[in-house]
């Protein structure tokens, strides 16, 4: 439980961050963040006692135990070591950050996101299920990505966050792929049962398809050859970002990663080649990019990647002994690093700049904060008596040890002494550079100062931390190392000693050669260093980042584009007809594929009036067809006559419901049109009629395929029809409409009882079509031609103005003087009937829908009747309202039930007994339905009032254009 | 007797209403005027409606006077659109 609660803290205390603390105090987020990390903290150190000496602690919920996804969180020795590491360089970075964060800057963003990391990072480190690992892993590069990118407004930053998104984000991809391969060989997700069958893996022929994906995933996050450049470029996050992220626990995942399936992935010839030649380049390169970097966190960014790639290439050896050393080494390396990254954080914010040419000489100002970054540089190059120097001569021991005989094998010691050196160089320069030599001169802030103490603490208990660990290793970190080695290696735990002095062998001979050659580089190099530009020579305008943007150029740029014009469109009619013969092939293929042969035509038992009335509708739609393109106006016309035709066949068919709702629909769709029509453009007259062959084949050809859909469709139905009613799932809906659904109109009583989940799903969308409709006509600007009033009303307006006893707009308030009065008196008429239509519903034709429809249409008559402006005047419609109060209805509805202990969406009905009516059905149904009802009045209503404004609106913008049209 | 009488006089009725919705489609297919378009929807609903009376009143069942009242109540709305589409050139102003 408390693992749970470990994982969960901080992304509870990341949504406070951000929801709760909308204030500017920069000081509130900060103490929650603390108040969060250091609960976390102790919450880790008091499981303790039961992670010691190989034992675990161990939580599963069940989630889809069908498919092994579980959420199982575990700890064990090395875990905790970790989360340790993770909550506790947390809490300092947090306190650090306090004082390092500006004033200008949008503190609890910062906060919320560091402690969202926070928890993803536990959340790998505690993870016992791999894919539920995999998940937290993403989270931390999206997390990363929102921390790099914090000061949004500085290119490098957003490049940089891009940049690490990308290389990270395919490294997680790669990682979860790997991931499922190593559950497919195991046959479990659960990470115990993966750890336990290492021979199983090892010997499975999937094994190099599963090491490679994996270690392609650990290997990017660890920053190692060739994915290491973008970490020098996430160095433009905030300084405790990278104090934090970069140095201390996110690349580190990838190491963690290493070690955590050591003992399932480890000990094969492929794991010592692929691991060992990354991790040694990694060692050596980041080693030698470091020397020549000229920004402070530059030369550290690169230092990392070298000691990442020296835990990688330890990893690699498969020994016992040197898992040791990594892990050893990873603990040490984040206290070093962090505290060396929070040291060039206070330089650049007392000095303004991390340009190492232009700071000298600071120790006279810095003197405590120099004191503490000298320790921590001698740590990183490995002098005795401090943490560095232990785990760097483990390191060096195995080094000389023979493990898989090769080259690479061979050339270790060498390689590690002149890495060694390297980092003797590298910290020699930036301490010598940054603390001693002249007063600086070209400051941004010249006269730096001390920071505030607590900005120094998380430093001074970092330092003091390599210090004891330095001299009395076994009493400090040995128990604790101990119990992580043991759940970690299990019986294969070698005997080791962290004692400092070994006797004179060979590791400290190699020692002492990197420590003096690498103080000779520093002194012959000194004076090339002090002025050449960033980067080491040769390399330096030659780097994975300038393939990294090609590659991403050439993708996400060229290819891309290539792609869209060849194989994308922004004509209406190819997309149609690819649409209509897509869905034409779709059904031929398929029934031709299951054996379908269309049967004979017969005649018989025609009703004759029933095929007159078919005949009818028939000529109607062919004729809408025919005018569509010039004659709008007939097509509509004609279009009405098609639907009315349609309802009548569902009243001859016995479906009274659906021609119900069928009508009202079509007055409405009518309507809809009809207000559409106005803002098409007018018929071109001078367009040239003569048509040209390819315009001839391309209407001949639409007109096949027209054709051929339509007589597809034909025979389909035709053939479903004639095929005597299969015993589906209609008659279960039948007999089950009244004992379990309370209705006898079994249509409604599935709309909103058997599939209530489905209808709420509908509306949702309604609301949301609605909603866009509103949003796109906001912006609508019709065909310069159709801008202007219509001729009818300029006409009818210049009679009133040539009139001085008639005032404008007479004319059709007296065309409209009676229709109108019967058209306000049918307001009540028309309302009185939706809600005839909704409360009978459940029983008989009717329903929401319908009355929701009838009652948009009601209205929609006031504005007929009087236009926008009189019916906005006297009638306060918000369609939103409805719209909203529909959606919470139908949603409130449905989880009612859960309160009495059902399903969401369990209905119950009875009948009232009401004054003057009788009984009345009321199923919980009918609260579902009003939902439904309110919903279509308020979509309907406030698509029809949207394209209705536009004339209001157009009216504006023509008043406005006005004045512009004169000074032209 | 009577029944018979009633059954002569429905296919009657229900051919007569056939017959007149068919000459309204032809109106609103040739036109000319676009009033005559409108004026023939409306006739074609009217009758619609009282070919739907009569489906009631052969099959006996209430339930189809539904579609009949809503036509009766609604249908006029779609032509009251048109003709002021007609007269103003815009459905709402």
């Amino acid at each position: 439980m408390i693992l749970v609660l470990l994982v969960c803290l901080p992304f509870v205390g990341s949504l406070a961050a951000v929801v709760l603390l909308r204030t500017d105090s920069r000081v509130l987020a900060a103490r929650m963040a603390g108040a969060v990390t250091f609960v976390a903290l102790v919450l880790t150190a008091v499981l303790y006692p039961s992670v010691r000496d190989g034992g675990k602690v161990r939580l599963d919920l069940e989630w889809l135990p069908q498919l092994g996804l579980n959420v199982t969180l575990r700890m064990d020795g090395f875990a905790w070591l970790f989360a340790m590491l993770v909550t506790g360089i947390g809490f300092l970075v947090v306190l650090y950050a306090r004082y390092y964060m500006s004033e200008e800057d949008p503190v609890p963003r910062f906060f919320s996101f560091l402690l969202a990391f926070m928890g993803s990072m536990l959340g790998i480190v505690l993870s016992g299920n791999i894919i539920l690992l995999s998940v937290f892993w993403e989270l931390t590069s999206i997390f990363s990505f929102l921390l790099i990118s914090y000061w949004h407004n500085n290119a490098a930053a957003r490049d940089g966050a891009r940049m690490a998104l990308t290389i990270t984000g395919i490294g997680g991809f790669c990682l979860l792929a790997g991931l499922l391969v190593l559950g497919h060989i195991v046959g479990s997700y659960d990470l115990d049962v993966v750890l336990a069958s290492g021979d199983l893996i090892k010997a499975h022929p999937l094994y190099l398809t599963a090491l490679v994906l994996i270690l392609i995933g650990a290997l990017t996050k660890s920053a190692q050859v060739p994915f290491h450049f973008w970490l020098p470029n996430a160095m433009a996050a905030p300084t405790p970002v990278s104090a934090y992220l970069h140095s201390a626990t996110m690349v580190k995942a990838g190491v963690f990663l290493l070690v955590r399936f050591w003992p399932a992935l480890s000990g094969t010839y492929e794991w010592f080649m692929l691991v060992g030649i990354a991790g040694i380049s990694t060692l050596i390169l980041g080693a030698y990019f470091a020397m020549f970097q000229q920004d402070l966190k530059g030369l550290l960014a690169y230092s990392t990647i070298s000691h990442l790639g020296l835990i990688t290439t330890l990893l690699s050896l498969g020994s016992p002994l040197a898992a040791v050393a990594a892990i050893f080494h990873m603990m040490n390396h984040a206290t070093f690093k962090a505290s060396l990254f929070m040291a060039a954080g206070i330089i650049d914010h007392e000095t303004g700049t991390r340009d190492m040419r232009r700071l000298s000489g600071l120790l006279k100002y810095l003197p405590i904060t120099g004191t503490l970054a000298m320790v921590a540089s001698a740590a990183m190059a490995g002098v005795p008596l401090l943490n560095g120097f232990i785990s760097k001569e483990m390191f060096f021991a195995e080094a000389v040890e023979t493990h898989a005989d090769s080259v690479l094998d061979r050339i270790l010691p060498y390689v590690a002494t002149l890495a060694g050196a390297f980092s003797v160089a590298y910290s020699l320069r930036f301490i010598h550079m940054v603390f001693f030599g002249p007063p600086p001169t070209d400051l941004p802030k010249p006269k730096p100062h001390e920071p505030p103490h607590w900005m120094r603490f998380p430093i001074e208990f970092l330092v003091l931390a390599c210090l004891v660990v330095g001299i009395i290793p076994s009493l400090s970190i040995g128990p604790f190392l101990h119990s992580a080695v043991i759940s970690v290696l299990g019986d294969r735990t070698p005997e080791y000693s962290l004692a400092i002095w070994h006797g004179i062998n060979t590791p400290l001979i190699m020692s002492l050669i990197a420590l003096v050659g690498g103080a000779a580089l520093y002194v012959v190099m000194k004076d090339y260093l002090a002025k050449c530009d960033n980067g080491p020579p040769l390399f330096r305008h030659l780097g994975g980042q300038r393939i990294f943007e090609r590659v991403l150029v050439t993708v996400s740029w060229k290819w891309a584009r290539w792609l869209e014009s060849n194989l994308g469109t922004r004509h209406l009619q190819p997309q149609l007809r690819l649409v209509a013969a897509a869905g034409f092939l779709a059904g031929a293929v398929s029934l031709y594929l299951a054996g379908f042969s269309p049967k004979p035509l017969a005649f018989k038992d025609v009703d004759p009036i029933f095929a007159a009335v078919w005949a009818i509708g028939a000529f109607c739609a062919l004729g809408a067809a025919y005018q569509a393109k010039y004659h709008r106006l007939a097509a509509l016309v004609l279009l009405g006559g098609a639907g009315i035709t349609t309802c009548i066949t569902f009243v001859w068919l016995s479906a009274p419901d659906l021609a119900i709702t069928q009508l009202v629909v079509e007055i409405v769709t009518t309507v809809l049109l009809l207000l559409g029509l106005r803002w098409l453009p007018k018929r071109s007259e001078k367009v040239d009629n003569s048509v040209s062959f390819s315009a001839r084949s391309r209407r001949f050809r639409d007109f096949l395929l027209a054709i051929s859909c339509g007589f597809g469709m034909f025979l389909f139905s035709y053939a479903i029809m004639t095929q005597p009613v299969p015993d589906a799932i209609a008659s279960y809906f039948l007999d089950k409409a009244y004992s379990e659904g309370g209705g006898r109109n079994v249509v409604n009583v599935i709309l909103v009882d058997f599939r209530g989940f489905d209808t709420m799903g509908e509306i949702a969308v309604l609301a949301i079509v609605a909603l866009t409709v509103f949003a796109l006509l906001r912006r609508f600007r019709p065909a310069p031609d159709s801008i202007e009033k219509p001729e009818q009303q300029r006409i009818q307006n210049a009679f009133d103005a040539e009139r001085p006893e008639r005032s404008a707009g007479d004319t059709v308030r007296d065309y409209l003087l009676v229709p109108s009065v019967i058209m306000q008196w049918m307001f009540p008429v028309i309302a009185t009937f939706a809600v005839y239509l909704f409360l009978r519903g459940h029983d008989l034709p009717g329903g929401g829908f319908a009355a929701g429809i009838t009652m948009a249409i009601a209205f929609l008559l006031q504005y007929l009747a009087g236009g926008v402006r009189w019916a906005e005047d006297r009638l306060r419609i918000l369609p939103l309202r409805w719209m909203g109060f529909g959606l919470i209805m139908a949603a409130a509805t449905g989880m009612g039930a859960w309160l009495l202990g059902y399903p969401f969406l369990t209905t119950h009905s009875q009948y009232i007994e009401v004054p003057f009516i009788g009984k009345v059905p009321a199923a919980s149904a009918l609260l579902f339905d009003l939902g439904v009802f309110s919903l279509v009045v308020g979509a309907t209503v406030l698509i029809l009032i949207a394209l209705a404004h536009q004339s209001v609106r157009m009216h504006r913008v023509r008043g406005l254009d006005a004045p512009k049209a004169e000074e032209n | 007797m009577s029944h018979t009488i009633l059954s002569w006089a429905m296919v009657f009725a229900q051919i007569c209403l056939v017959l007149a919705m068919a000459l309204a489609a032809l109106r609103m297919a040739r036109g000319p005027r676009a009033q005559d378009r409108v004026l023939a929807l409306d006739t074609l609903y009217v009758n619609s409606m009282l070919l739907l009376m009569v489906f009631g009143i052969r099959t006996g069942k209430v339930i189809y006077f539904e579609a009949s009242l809503v036509i009766g109540m609604l249908g006029f709305v779609a032509t009251v659109a048109l003709a002021k589409f007609l007269m103003r050139g815009e459905v709402i102003e």
